[in-house]
Parts: C-alpha cells; structure tokens; sequence
C-alpha cells in the first residue's frame, strides 16, 4: 500500500497504450472505413468513430478506477485519453506519409479523412487529439458520478447507439403505422442510414436517462403501493400485463412486416435451441459442444417423415402435426445415446466427445451410406410447409407463430423445470456430484434427462428450421452453432433464463440486422466474448446466485459508494 | 446385531489396492473412531460405507441387510449420511439451498422444515447466513453446513470425515461439543480424525487404520494408554 497517495502513471499509460492499440486495429481491419458508412446521429457522430470513442472512453473509466482521489482520476482518464489520441494520431500520419497499402489494405487515406475529420493532417489532428482526450475525461467523469446516475447515462447512450444503429428499420417499422411516421420524422437524419437527427439523439438520451432516473426514485414506491393493493386488483394489474405483452406478441409480425419478421423468426430459432443448451451447461454444467447435432436430428427427421420425394428411399409423406412428437422422441432418444457414453466425463473430456458426436451426426448426413435415405450432400428438398387451421405455414409471419409457440412452451418448461426437484438437483450436480450422489441423487437419471430436455429443444428448433426453410443440407449444422449457441449463453449468463433472450436479441438478432457488416461477425463476436470474461463473467443477465457468487468480494465497496 | 457392520472389505482404486480386508462395527448409539496416519484408507473406508465405492471383497450390513443391493444413492435412504472430506457444501447454492439438499431423500415438507429449523438451532450462524453463498462461508461455517446438510436428512448413522481439518481449536471445541449433542440426541456416529486426542475423547471405542487394515481395536480410555498409539497419533514419546 506504499502507492497509498501517489498518482498510478503506470496504469494510465497502460491503458491508454492498451486503448491506442485496440484503435489501431480497429481501424486497420477496416471497420472504421467500413462502419463509417452508418451515421449513429446524422452528420455528426458515424458508427466507425463510435467504436473509436467507446474504446477512449471505456480506458478512460477503468484509467480513473485506478487512482485514489477524484483530482487524480480524471488527470488520469486525461491522460489516457491523450495517449489514445497521440497514437490515433501516429497511425494517421504513418499512413499519410508512407504507403502501407501493399499489407495494410485499410490504411488508405480514406482512414485518415475519417480520423481528421476530412480537415486533413495538421489541422485535423488538432481535432482528433483534442476529441479523443475529451472521451478519455468524460470516461473517468463517468467514473467519479454515482453509480445511479453513472447507470442511467449508460443507458442513454446505449439505446441511443442502438436506435442510431438500427435506425432503418425502426423507419421502415413505423412507416407500417401511417401517421406515426412523419410524427415522427425529426428524430431521424435524412436519407438511408443517417441514424438519429442530432435533436433526435438528444432527446432519446434526455428522455431515456431521465426516466431511468425517476423509476430509479420512485419503484419502490410503486411496488409498494402496488403491494398494498388488494390481491384481486393485484391480479387484474397482471392480467392487464400479461395482456399487453401477448398482444404485442400476436400483433409483432403485422408491425414488422416481411423482413424483420424474418430476423425475428431466425433469432427466435436460435433462443429455442439457446434454452435447451441452457439446461444442459447452464443448469447441469455438462459442457456440450456437439449440440447442433439435435438441431440436425429433428431436422432431418422432419425431413424424411414429412417429404414425398421419389429421390429418397423413404417417402413417407407424414403430416407435419403427426411427425412432430416423433421427431421429438428420436431427438429425445439421441440425447440418451449420447448422454450413456458421457457419463462418466467431466469438464474438458465431455466437451471433446461431445463435439466429436456433434461433427458424426454431420459428416454421417453427408455420407454416400446414407445418402439413398437422406440425400447426402443434396440434402432433402421440397419439404412442405405445415397447415394450422387451414393457413398454411410458409411465410415469416405465418411461421413466426410456430416459432413463439415453440419459444413459450421451452420458456415454460425451463422455467418450470429450474424450480422442480430435477432442478435443484441438477444445480447440486453441477457443483458437486459425489456429493449429489451421496445426497440421493440418481446421477445417471439426472443427466440423461438434462441431455435428453436439451435435445428435445433443440429438435423442436431443427424440425421448424425445416419446415422454414424447406430444404436442409448437411453443412447447415456445422460446429459454429453449436459455438454460437454457447457464446448466446455464456454472454446472457449461464443458467439463467431471461439470459438467453438476451443472448439470442445480441449474438443472434444483431448480426442479422447488421448484415452489411458481416464480415466482422466472428471477430466482434470474439472480442465481445474476451470482453465479457474479464468484465462481467456472469453475463448480461445473469442467474441470481451466479452473480452473488462472482461478485462477492465487490459487494461491500458498491453500497459504500451508492450511500 | 451391530447397527452398521464391515466385514473384511477390500476396496480397489484401479489397480490400487486401498482396503485389504477392513472390519469394524458400530452399536447404536455410539460414537465410533477411525484413527489413522494419512493415505491409511480412512475416507476410503466411509467412501466404501456410503456406496461411493464399491468393494470387490467384503460387505457391509446395516440393521443386518447387506448393502451390495443399493446403488450409491440409494445409501442415504437407508438412513446412512457422510459429511464428506473437505466439507463438499454446493459452493454457489445459499446455505438455505444446501440445507434444502440436504433433504432430498426426504419427501415430507413439515418434517423437513422441522428438521431446517433444528439444524439452525444446532448451528445459528448459519440461520444468521442463510441466503449468503455457501461458498463465501469461513472454513468453520462451512463445516457447521455440511453437517447441518447431513442432520436434514435424518440419519440413523452420520459418517465424519476429518470435521476438524483446518480449524482454529476453538472451533474444533465447537464442532465436537456439537457431535456429541447429535450423538445424545440419537444419531449414530461414525468419526474419522488426524486429531487422534480430540477424537478418542468424545467417543467409546475406536479402531486405528494403518496402510488399509485394522491394527487396533479397542476401548477409547484403553486406547489413549496405548503406547503405540500415544507415539504414533497422539504424538506422545
Ligand atoms: N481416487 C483415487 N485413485 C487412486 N488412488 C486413490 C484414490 N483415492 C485414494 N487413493 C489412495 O488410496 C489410499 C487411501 O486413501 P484415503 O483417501 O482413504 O486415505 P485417508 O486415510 O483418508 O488419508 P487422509 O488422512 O490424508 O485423508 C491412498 O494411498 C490414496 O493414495
Ligand atoms: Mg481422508
């Protein structure tokens, strides 16, 4: 504790240097040029500079939790802010003076337009050190705020980088609603991908951070008032919620239209299958990398019960509705295959047989032995659409009910399921199962029901996956989604169930929005993945006793601060 | 007819031969000691009783039925329950969760609520710490948990191991003050200890392991007097 009283330059360097490298490569693998084509807010701030100011900024937080007194940490975020922006400005004039265009294909002098501001070496630099430095002390100004607030700006911020990001489609969206739109119309820039209007973002972040603010004030009073209702407006209070969320859900594909309802529809996949893994790492802490292989069970199994094709050996032709549970039951039948061999494992051994069953599924569909039955590298086509009441379900906003549908019946059996007996015992086996055992659990039963519950998720997800798409090919269940689902998990926290939507809305919905983007996906993805482990291990929602335990040591200090 | 009877078991890890042919038993409402020097065998032994394990040789017999019928977690049911070695408590369950674990084998909601509240009463720190994660308890807590975990399930016989391992000795006072009130109150004890003094002045008899057999089998007083025990466990020249 010598460093008592004295200013920690070491740690402002640091991370100044570690944010000026981030920046770099930010900016050399492209994706400022790249992302600079999206106006977060219109003429003024572009996604490619948001990333670069989120970079200074978030240093400059973490430079400013390093100091011990106010004076000290934002000197501290200045600083590291300035580095951040010495070495911004560095590369540009590296750039400016030599051609590192035959490595670097990004160094162009596009990069260094964007990064002075199209004002150009001596004079732009000016701007940029001056913007960047301003990031970094706003960084630690974050820090210094009390957390309440500190937690109401963030959020400002980022629903206002989100409605920037996806401002084309709330446009489209509203453009659905008639009159909404041009009520609307100040709070956006002109012209396609222009994101907010500069009073537009102001307005959002106002109105976001003030209103988190007062609910932050008042929700006790509310839940308190609410409490000391009598139980029946108690009730009708909920129904009316529950009322509102089911009519929104009902009425969601009529206000997306065609291709939102897609994107909708593909992460809604996605969260089905995210709620099955969930139980099997999430609650039973076997990790499965082979998961897709469910996903590939059920969809196949649709596929060759419900298709009349004369190329396949089998033709069964079966109704949709009738080779459903089906389906599920071979999935269900999978998962036990695979769970008998397993259980034994633990940790790292499971992960690697359970990827190697993952990859036999795969390359057992593409094989030539069982291509007369299942088509091998063609895969199977033409599979029909299912009928419901007469509608048949071919569209996204046809099949989007089919979809909630299967969502609300995991959600509920998830849920249902965590509170159970199997539930706790589940827990108690993922901490600890020697003791499990001796406690009375059946061990064996145990994690073939939490491998048998994941794969009949999963298969529910493949069977509509499908149906969707009407043809299914062997390289459509590769291992990256197995990995795309567990990444969904592990950012919206393992074990924890709203956690999943979450996952699904950023790892899955995200990209599918951002398409244009889509060459970042796996990079963005890893450096979110990083990101989350060091920062916020629990993920962004996590399970209540996950988050107790990770943040144990912390807890003190962060009463301290809010009183 | 002893309570809980091991007859001349043989225990193998692999190719490691643990147990060569171990016999003990235990009357009801006794508390029984297995001394030993470490890697003697004596988690192996409990390990063995609570059918973690199970013997090539041998066989153990509670209230006279042979337990090579059950499987490992079906032990509890009868009545058998082990605080494991190194506590085992679910690190990231709250102790409430634990204690909650601890019943599984029980299905009667007011006996175990019966039993929660007895268990706190037994340890209040723990009724003091009940929504906190069990893995953040001090080392003393999470003894006074996992035993607390094993009370709920009501057991005829409870297994120790080591309860003492890494305690302050006010805290070990504590934890065999509290055996002994299980004891009185109609539990069955079956204690294995480093703590050879501590142990063999709580309980009636005990039995000294060496290298996978028994070496000694005997009276507590006689066994505090026994020079080879006094030079060996007590640490008496
Ligand atoms: N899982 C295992 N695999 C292989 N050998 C083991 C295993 N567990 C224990 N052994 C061996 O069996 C013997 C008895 O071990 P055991 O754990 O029963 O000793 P112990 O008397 O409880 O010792 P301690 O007082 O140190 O806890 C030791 O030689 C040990 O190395
Ligand atoms: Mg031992």
């Amino acid at each position: 504790m010598s460093t008592q009283n004295q200013f920690n330059w070491k740690k402002a360097i640091q991370l100044g240097a570690i944010a000026g490298i981030v920046g770099i490569l930010i900016a050399l693998v492209g994706m400022v040029e790249t992302f600079d084509k999206r106006d977060i807010v219109a003429g003024a701030i572009s996604m490619g500079w948001t990333m670069l100011l989120l970079t200074v900024l978030v240093a400059g937080y973490f430079s400013a939790s390093h100091q011990t007194s106010n004076l000290f940490r934002l000197s501290a975020s200045g600083i590291t802010g300035l580095i951040f922006s010495l070495i911004m400005s560095l590369l540009a004039l590296l750039v400016e003076n030599f051609d590192l265009r035959q490595t670097l294909v990004n160094a162009s002098p596009q990069l260094i337009r964007i990064l002075t501001f199209e004002n150009g070496i001596p004079n732009g630099l000016i701007s940029l050190i001056a913007i960047t430095t301003i990031f970094g002390i706003l960084g630690g100004v974050l820090y210094v705020t009390p957390s309440k607030i500190r937690k109401a700006i963030s959020l400002g911020l980022s629903i206002v980088v989100l409605l920037g990001l996806l401002e084309d489609i709330i446009q489209v969206t509203l453009a659905g609603l008639g009159g909404a739109s041009s009520a609307l119309a100040w709070m956006f820039g002109r012209g396609a991908q222009s994101g907010l209007s500069i009073t537009g973002a102001i307005v959002v972040f106002v109105v976001v951070t003030a209103s988190n603010l007062l609910w932050d004030v008042n929700a006790p009073k509310i839940n308190s008032q609410v409490e000391k209702m009598p139980a029946n407006r108690q009730r009708s209070l909920r129904v009316l919620g529950y009322g509102l969320i089911i009519l929104v859900v009902l009425y969601l594909p009529t206000l997306l239209g065609l291709y939102l309802t897609e994107v909708v529809n593909v992460t809604g996949l996605f969260i089905l299958m995210g709620l099955g893994l969930n139980i099997v790492v999430g609650f039973a802490g076997l990790l499965d990398l082979g998961y897709v292989a469910f996903y590939a069970i059920g969809a196949y199994a649709v596929g060759v019960l419900t298709t009349l094709s004369g190329e396949l050996s089998t033709s069964l032709g079966w109704n949709f509705w009738l080779a459903l549970p089906v389906c599920i039951f071979l999935c269900v039948m999978a998962g036990v295959v695979l769970g008998i061999p397993v259980l034994n494992m633990r940790g790292d051994y499971l992960a690697i047989v359970t990827l190697g069953f993952g990859e036999i599924i795969r390359i057992l569909a593409l094989s030539d032995f069982l291509k007369p039955h299942i088509g091998g590298s063609q895969g199977i086509v033409n599979i029909p659409a299912p009928e419901f009441l007469g509608v048949l379900l071919n569209k996204p906003q046809t099949l989007y009910y089919l979809i909630v549908a299967g969502c609300i019946l995991a959600l509920f059996i998830s849920q249902r399921l965590r509170d159970s007996r199997l539930g706790r015992s589940w827990k108690a086996m993922r901490e600890d199962e020697d003791v499990a055992q001796a406690m009375g659990i059946n061990l064996v039963a145990t994690k073939l029901l939490a491998f048998a519950t994941g794969a009949a998720f999963s298969g529910l997800s493949g069977t509509i996956l499908a149906v969707k798409l009407g043809t299914i090919y062997p390289h459509s269940f590769a291992l990256l989604i197995s990995i795309n689902v567990l990444s969904l998990i592990i950012v919206g926290g393992m074990g924890s169930i709203p956690g999943v939507f979450v996952g699904g809305l950023l790892l899955a919905g995200m990209p599918e929005l951002l398409r244009e983007f889509a060459e970042y996906r796996l990079l963005i993805y890893g450096a979110l993945l990083v990101v989350m482990m060091q920062v916020r291990p629990e993920g962004f929602w996590p399970e209540e006793t996950h988050k107790r335990e990770l943040h144990e040591n912390e807890h003190i200090p962060a009463q301290e601060a809010t009183s | 007819m002893s309570l809980l009877s091991i007859e001349n078991i043989h225990t193998y890890y692999g190719n490691i031969h643990a147990l060569k042919g171990v016999s003990l038993n235990v009357e009801k409402g006794e508390i029984v000691t297995l001394i030993g020097a470490n890697g003697a065998g004596k988690t192996t032994t409990l390990r063995t009783i609570s059918g973690l394990l199970k013997p090539r040789e041998g066989k153990v017999t509670f209230n006279g039925e042979d337990l090579a019928k059950y499987k490992s977690h079906e032990v509890i049911y009868k009545g058998i329950c082990m605080v494991p070695e190194g506590r085992g408590i679910f690190a990231r369950l709250t102790v409430t969760e634990n204690l909650e674990m601890g019943a599984y084998s029980r299905t009667d909601k007011t006996e175990i609520q019966n039993n929660m509240e007895k268990a706190f009463t037994i340890f209040p720190r723990l009724k003091e710490r009940r929504t906190q994660v069990a893995g953040t308890l001090s080392g003393g807590e999470q003894q006074m948990l996992a035993m607390g975990r094993a009370l709920m399930s009501n057991p005829n016989v409870l297994l120790l191991d080591e309860p003492s391992m890494g305690l302050a000795p006010v805290l070990v006072e504590l934890i065999f003050d509290t055996i002994q009130d299980i004891n009185k109150s109609g539990t069955t004890i079956l204690l294995v200890e480093q703590n050879a003094l501590m142990a063999l002045g709580i309980a009636s008899r005990g039995y000294v392991l060496q290298t996978g057999q028994i070496v000694l089998s005997d009276s507590a007083e006689n066994l505090k007097k026994n020079p080879t025990v006094q030079k060996a466990y007590l640490g008496m020249e």
